[in-house]
């Protein structure tokens, strides 16, 4: 049987459409549910085995991103959410759906604090949204999310995704194995907090991160946004010199692999 | 009781570091400032309850709040609060106070309330009157407010005032009679300036002209009544230059068909005979957005705006309601489009032009500069665009003074929708007898009360503060979702409108024309505060709404829908048969007009017509003995240079869809058209471009509107696109359109526009008209200036691409790679750019040849199929030199060029004039050594030549023969690209 995701929209939720496609391509089954509609019982988070947080503007990130859309599902689903934690089930939050997640304290949830608010996502350093490729590498090992991922490049499109925990709780995060992507430059070397490579200030280039069990996840960058070989940047390049080698296209974006690893879990 | 929670972030504070950097760079001495966010709760809570609320709306790991308290521990010399004013929409405090309702499981009252404001503390060597400067130049005083304090008072007052911005009007609702038997003076002053309130005070534009007037005072003669203020102001919308387009239906000269049915309609018309089966528009002029087949599945619509107006007042507001309004046009095509590609081009004034200009003679009120609209708008279409979740690959800035008092702030939306909906046509829509009149979104309020008849006035001081809004993107957003993704497709409603200018009594009426008549209860619809009058409710623009068409039996559903996403919706009438617009207020016949007097009483306007085509002086400059300089410096010109610092704050990405995006290659360099696919799982894609060459028109709009097809067209080709698939829009900003010298220049672009269009085979499918772009007001001394815009069309293009594959960027590839030009170069300096940086314009304009650029782009696209070609740029701005220039940036490849090989370097005896000629039809392609036979027997016939070859260094020059005209490297060319708007990075 096919996994199901339940892919959360509303309230200015953006990319739930594509996130939904993504995922249906790698294997999986994808609804699309509105949060009200899981506040009002009519879709229940325990019949899926996924849940994801897409990308966006909740609340046009008033209130600070991702905060008032948090306030709704905590005020409403808390002891939903913290049940199906408990069970054998994956999280993603990508974007804004990250910045939920830190909200609801479901990333890093050090101590298996899960609920308390221990990151935050400040506004990008120099302040104005930022919308460009970058370069990341994956150095977790505990991540299912990331199983095979070495380095990968993604677009990026935040306004607030300055990553901050305090250093009591980044130690613990390290401890435990709890940083997945780190911004680094195009041949792998740290970012060392230099724009562009880390294009938001984010503390260490963090910019991904999972709970402690690896299981929940969540990241800035969007996996479901290179989708398709041909969204990547500089793939113009990339097509000539297939060409010239007559070699084939490739089938699919390396954003896909992200989601397909969700999947294999459950496989 | 009112309470204030003040919230303070205490790590990594960019933005105080940022906001204080920026006050020291306008020149005060400030050593730190502190931005606070600050919300005033407007409804009775105890402490513990309070803290709850703090603590929702803060971070704890980031920031901290403070309640009901002076902040003591921030050190500062001034507190500066700039909060809005009563009856601006305030985004924050709306969701604020939806996530304590959602908290408390309880309900704001009538008189309870939320607001928000920006609180910042500043310490430095300033003077109280410095900091009211800074708030003022901070602030926009149209819709904020600003409160200063020292620091003693701010003590003394235990912190800032709990002010509660909340709307009063004190005038009771009600309707008056207007009579219009009065003598002409009186009537015109009427039509000028409004009905006049019993205060003695005039309520603002009508916009109703002589022939208009005397129309109404003949029905309601006929009539036998005197007309209600409503049914006046009713009138002056419908009947407004904007929404009627008397202009471009008029008779103008000897054509009885006018300019829109005689040139723009009549070349689409033209185009879709000719195509026969081949003809790909779906739905044209008819609509809200005009629609083109993408695939056998799919439509995708197009739609141009500009907010010209209200962004001249204030640029965010009116750029993020330009760009959200746009986003409804897309929505409220045939059954309801999805907005998948935004689109945005801003003309403004010289950003580093200082000297301020006023709108009255006092010298009080100063137009904003055009370096704080550019910032504006930028920001609002950031705002708008990136919140409602829909890429921006494709726009474009540019410069000329004639846009110093008035901007022109084009927004444009391509939308997608099936073809069919539960097997009907999606793009046919028809309200039927009996449907429910439903509004969805926003509140109405003052907001937009005389948007539509004031942006077909001239901008003066008495240009209306009513005429700013603010958007609200996520309400937009939620109603948005609501339909196309839901109620749309469970076929809930008979039809769909946009409400945008006139707010619902053009929408109402409008709709009610597809059944023959309305009737509406005008105080069901929700106000956004008490004791607005009837006419007020009926014109207002207030933002974010839709109107629907509902049969009675879908209602319940449709209502159960909305609620469950966050939408308020409201019934407010019913759709008749009967042949009249019917308004009532509180059960009282208010408005009775016939539908078809509303419609089509309008008298149709004649125009006499005269162009006089100018003869500007020749320039006289010598050829610059240093031509690598001069490439250097025109690459740095404010039309020429990089805007990446746009093109990355606007999402290009959302969607999933993203192709050839606005910077292409290592270098990065702002490409002139974009490609993104709409759906996902498709491997099909929509190609966007824009052409617009203003300055041409100082020597003919004929030319000017040719040069822009073409631009727009060939954009296109260089991309990998087809004129088998593409489709134009036409979006004319004119200016003083009641001079017959400038009604002249439109007929003479309007004859360009219909024959480049049916020479090309690219039909119009959407288009919009803003003629009167002047601003009268005061230069610095007092004296009186009026400052038009130059003649200006913006055509932009749409092309479907079969194969995203295909695409091509502009970006050579390899070193090794041949480089090429593509079609005739001429001495065609006239209005270039090259002349403009010489402050000359010259004769000499760019003419195109359809017949020649036909047959090569439709070779070039036979290349594109064979993938024969690696890179292509077209030449616009600058010319060959700076398209070579922005290639090698884009590659990050060093480039060796002949320009003695260019076809048409003989008749041309200028080096520069080569160098910078702006003629149009022209590519410069890179292809692979290995392909050159065969990409040269491709072009058999037509005009090219192989002119260099791009190198593994990092060295650009271009000779003539053996002798070196141009030697730099990559680096020098790149600084200089770059360095003109870095400044707007931050």
């Amino acid at each position: 049987m096919k996994p199901k995701i339940l892919v959360i929209t509303g309230y200015g939720i953006n990319c739930e459409e594509e996130t939904a496609k993504c995922f249906n391509w790698v294997g999986g089954e994808s609804e699309i549910v509105h949060v009200n509609d899981i506040i009002d019982g009519s879709h229940k988070l325990k019949n899926y085995q996924i849940i994801a947080f897409p990308g966006g503007f909740s609340y046009g990130d008033d209130t600070g991103s991702g905060n008032a859309l948090a306030n709704k599902i905590r005020n409403n689903l808390k002891e939903d959410l913290l049940t199906y934690l408990k069970e054998d089930k994956l999280v993603i939050g990508i974007c804004n759906g990250m910045q939920i997640m830190a909200n609801l304290g479901l990333i890093p949830a050090t101590d298996m604090k899960y609920g308390e608010r221990q990151a935050a996502l400040m506004r990008n350093q120099h302040v104005s949204l930022e919308c460009r490729w970058i370069h990341v590498k994956n150095v977790s090992q505990k991540c299912v999310w990331t199983k095979g991922v070495e380095m990968m490049h993604l677009p990026i499109s935040h306004g607030e995704g300055n990553f901050y925990v305090e250093p009591a709780t980044l130690e613990k995060m390290k401890a435990n194995d709890q940083i997945v992507f780190k911004f680094v430059n195009e041949d792998g070397t740290p970012a060392n907090n230099k724009f562009p490579a880390n294009p938001n200030g984010a503390m260490e280039d963090i910019t991904g991160v999972c709970d402690p069990t690896g299981k929940v996840f969540a990241l800035m960058p969007h996996p479901e946004r290179f989708n398709s070989w041909t969204n990547e940047d500089g793939w113009e390049l990339k097509k000539e010199q297939l060409i010239r080698e007559g070699k084939p296209f490739p089938a699919e974006g390396d954003g896909l692999k992200i989601l397909r690893n969700g999947i294999n879990y459950f496989n | 009781m009112t309470h204030r929670i003040e919230v303070f972030t205490k790590v990594n504070d960019s933005k105080s570091e940022l906001m204080a950097k920026k006050l020291q760079s306008w020149g005060f001495k400030v050593s730190a400032t502190a931005v606070v966010e600050a919300y005033i709760i407007n409804k009775d809570f105890n402490k513990n309850e309070l803290k709850d609320i703090a603590e929702m709306l803060s971070n704890p790991v980031s920031q901290r709040y403070g309640i009901d308290e002076a902040q003591k521990e921030i050190p500062f010399d001034f507190a500066l609060e700039i909060g809005f004013l009563p009856g601006v929409t305030d985004n924050i405090a709306t969701t604020a106070r939806e996530s304590i309702e959602d908290f408390f499981k309880t309900k704001f009252g009538p008189d309870e309330s939320v607001h928000s404001s920006t609180l910042l503390f500043i310490k430095g060597e300033l003077s109280e009157k410095d900091v009211e400067t800074i708030g003022n130049s901070m602030a926009n005083s149209l819709i904020q407010r600003i409160t200063v304090k020292t620091h003693d008072k701010f003590a003394a007052d235990n912190g800032m005032d709990e002010i509660v911005p909340t709307v009063h009007l004190k005038s009771h609702p009600e309707t008056d009679k207007v009579n219009l038997n009065i003598p002409e003076e009186e009537l015109l002053k009427l039509g000028k300036e409004g009905i006049t309130d019993k205060d003695g005070t005039r309520r603002g534009p009508l916009a109703l002209e002589k022939d208009q007037l005397d129309v109404i005072k003949d029905y309601f003669t006929k009539e036998n009544r005197e007309p209600n203020d409503i049914e006046i102001e009713s009138l002056a919308q419908t009947w407004s230059e904007h929404c009627k387009h008397t202009i471009f239906a008029a008779k103008i000269d000897d054509n009885e068909d006018g300019l829109y049915k005689g040139y723009i309609k009549r070349a689409t018309n033209d185009i879709r005979k000719a195509k026969g089966d081949k003809d790909f528009c779906v739905s044209v002029f008819s609509d809200n957005a005009g629609g083109i087949i993408f695939d056998e599945n799919w439509i995708v619509t197009d739609k141009a705006e500009t907010h010209n107006s209200p962004s001249a007042l204030d640029p965010f507001g009116g750029a993020i309601t330009g760009i959200i309004g746009v986003n409804r046009d897309c929505l409220g095509f045939g059954k309801g489009a999805k907005p998948v590609i935004n689109k945005y081009g801003f003309c403004v004034g010289n950003p580093f032009d200082k000297e301020p200009i006023y709108r009255d003679a006092k010298l009080t009120n100063a137009a904003l500069s055009p370096h704080r609209i550019l910032e504006g708008v930028i920001e609002g279409v950031n705002a708008g665009g990136n919140c409602s979740g829909i890429p921006t690959p494709q726009g474009f800035v540019y410069f000329n003074d004639g846009y110093k008092g008035k901007p022109l702030i084009f927004v444009g939306t391509v939308g997608l929708i099936p073809r069919k909906i539960n097997g009907k046509n999606s793009w046919e829509k028809k309200a039927q007898p009996g449907d429910k009149i439903v509004i969805i979104g926003g509140r109405v309020g003052l907001d937009g009360v005389h948007g539509a008849t004031f942006s077909s006035e001239a901008l003066t001081s008495g240009s209306p503060a009513t005429a700013v809004q603010i958007g609200d993107p996520i309400t937009q957003k939620k109603f948005s979702d609501a339909i196309v993704k839901e109620a749309r497709d469970l076929n809930l409603y008979n039809s769909i409108t946009d409400n945008g200018a006139g707010g619902i009594s053009c929408s109402v009426p409008e709709m009610a024309k597809e059944c023959g008549g309305c009737v509406v209860d005008l105080e069901k619809v929700p106000l956004k505060y008490p004791n607005l009058s009837p006419w007020q409710i009926w014109i207002s623009e207030s933002q974010e709404r839709m109107t629907l068409s509902i049969p009675s039996e879908k209602l319940a559903e449709f209502e159960a829908l909305m609620a469950k996403r966050g939408v308020e919706s409201t019934v407010i009438g019913e759709f008749t048969d009967n042949g009249r617009c019917l308004v009532k207020f509180n059960g009282t016949p208010i408005m009775d007009l016939e539908m078809n007097f509303l419609h089509d009483g309008l008298p149709r306007k004649i125009l006499k017509t005269t162009y006089t085509k100018p003869t500007n002086p020749e320039p006289e400059f010598n050829q610059p003995s240093d031509l690598t300089q001069t490439l250097t410096e025109m690459l740095a010109r404010p039309n020429i240079c990089s805007y990446e610092d746009i093109s990355t704050q606007y999402d290009h990405n959302v969607q999933g869809g993203t192709i050839v995006k606005p910077l292409q290659g290592k270098g990065r360099v702002n490409g002139v058209a974009s490609v993104t696919k709409p759906l996902p799982e498709s491997n099909r894609g929509v190609i966007c471009s824009q052409g617009l060459n203003p300055i041409y028109s100082e020597i003919d709009t004929y030319h000017m509107a040719a040069c822009a097809i073409d631009t727009a067209v060939r954009n296109v080709i260089a991309i990998g696109g087809t004129l088998d698939h593409l489709a134009l829009m036409d979006n004319f900003c004119w200016c003083s359109s009641n001079e017959a010298e400038r009604l002249g220049q439109l007929k003479a672009a309007c004859e360009a526009v219909y024959e480049y269009a049916v020479a090309y085979g690219t039909p119009y499918i959407s288009g919009k008209d803003s003629m009167f772009n002047d601003f009268k007001g005061f230069d610095k001394d007092g004296n009186p200036i009026k400052i038009s815009v130059p003649p200006t069309l913006l055509i932009s293009s749409l092309g479907v691409l079969d194969d995203l594959t295909l695409a091509v960027s502009l970006d050579p590839k390899f070193a090794g790679d041949l480089v090429y030009i593509l079609g005739e170069t001429k001495d065609e300096l006239g209005g270039s750019e090259y002349f403009a940086s010489q402050k000359v314009i010259g004769n000499s304009v760019p003419k195109v040849d359809t017949k020649s650029a036909i047959s090569l782009y439709r070779a070039f696209r036979t290349a594109v199929e064979k993938r024969l070609i690696a890179s292509a740029l077209s030449p616009q701005f600058g010319g060959l030199g700076v398209t070579l220039a922005k290639k090698a940036i884009a590659g990050q490849l060093g480039m060796e060029i002949d320009l003695g090989k260019i076809p048409g370097a003989k008749n041309i005896t200028r080096l520069d004039h080569l160098l910078f000629s702006e003629t149009q039809s022209r590519f410069i392609v890179t292809i692979n050594p290995k392909n050159k036979e065969e990409f040269e027997k491709n072009f058999a016939g037509l005009t090219l030549a192989q002119i260099g070859v791009i190198n593994a260094d990092q060295n650009f020059v271009l000779k003539n023969g053996d002798k070196v005209i141009v030697k730099t490297n990559i680096s020098n060319l790149d600084q200089s690209y770059r360095k003109t708007f870095n400044r707007f990075a931050e």
